[in-house]
């Protein structure tokens, strides 16, 4: 399975709210979960989630370890042009992921 | 034979109760921190500031009985026109008993169409959910939902 999973409509009429669905496989390790020999698991989360429209950003989350293993996210934007939405996950020891989708805006 | 007796039980109930206080010494402090209403209240400080925050504008859709608390869907919903002048700034979502008072922070803006977020959170206890809209005009608006959850994620063991 690819990391990153992205749900944007193929086609939207200029003006039209569209609703962006992503989800990115991480484990989204707390922090606070112990071993059975009382070691803390160290925390390993995505910190960041922004996505961009042509460049632009649009939508931008901060993430803390109360969001659920692969972090599932999902917003609105407005159809403005054609092109592409650009996104990006950065988080704990150095996890960093882009992913990218088309649309085509009439 | 009488006062032997009494003198053996009562040594024997003292090394209980010495046994009974040093286990439960480890015992309270491996209990997980746990984020209290003034750590809430905190959380929420550092995010509005001084301004007021008004219940309304905000719904928080989350299910009020959750069986497992490692993935609990929840949406945000802000009503707003969504225009330039008159938008949704962020989204701030908090809760009052993890070991972390944030859940999580959404920057929108007018090119959102519609102030309206949804993930899968976690939760460790049963508890009160806050979400925080912050405007374009400055103003604060929320939503407290309580859940109640069945089984509590984040703290648990690893097996």
């Amino acid at each position: 399975m690819a990391p990153a999973l992205i749900n944007v409509p193929k086609k939207a009429k200029r003006g039209e709210i569209i609703e962006i669905k992503t989800l990115m496989s991480h484990i989204m390790e707390t922090g606070y979960r112990h071993t059975s020999t009382g070691e803390v698991v160290p925390r390993d989360i995505i910190t960041s989630f922004t996505c961009r429209y042509n460049g632009a950003e649009i939508f931008r989350a901060d993430l803390f370890p109360a969001i659920a293993a692969n972090p599932f996210i999902t917003f609105f934007t407005v159809a403005t042009e054609s092109g592409t939405f650009d996104f990006e996950w950065i988080g704990d020891k150095g996890f960093s992921e882009s992913a990218s989708a088309a649309i085509t805006v009439e | 034979m009488q006062q032997h007796e009494k003198s053996t039980r009562r040594r024997f109930l003292g090394l209980a109760g010495s046994a009974v206080a040093l286990g439960a010494v480890p015992i309270v402090s491996l209990r997980p921190a746990e984020a209290t209403p003034a750590m809430l209240a905190t959380a929420i400080r550092n995010v509005v500031g001084s301004a007021v925050v008004r219940t309304g504008k905000v719904k928080l859709d989350i299910p009020p009985l959750v069986e497992n608390g490692n993935t609990v869907p929840m949406t945000v919903s802000v009503t707003s026109p969504m225009t330039p002048e008159d938008f949704v700034k962020s989204i701030h979502v908090f809760n009052e008993k993890n070991p972390q008072p944030n859940i999580g922070n959404f920057y929108l803006g007018p090119r959102a169409g519609r102030a309206q977020v949804s993930t899968r959170i976690r939760l460790a206890d049963s508890q009160k959910i806050v979400a925080i809209a912050r405007m374009s005009d400055g103003s604060f608006w929320s939503a407290t939902a309580d859940v109640v959850v069945t089984l509590a994620a984040c703290t648990e063991e690893v097996i």
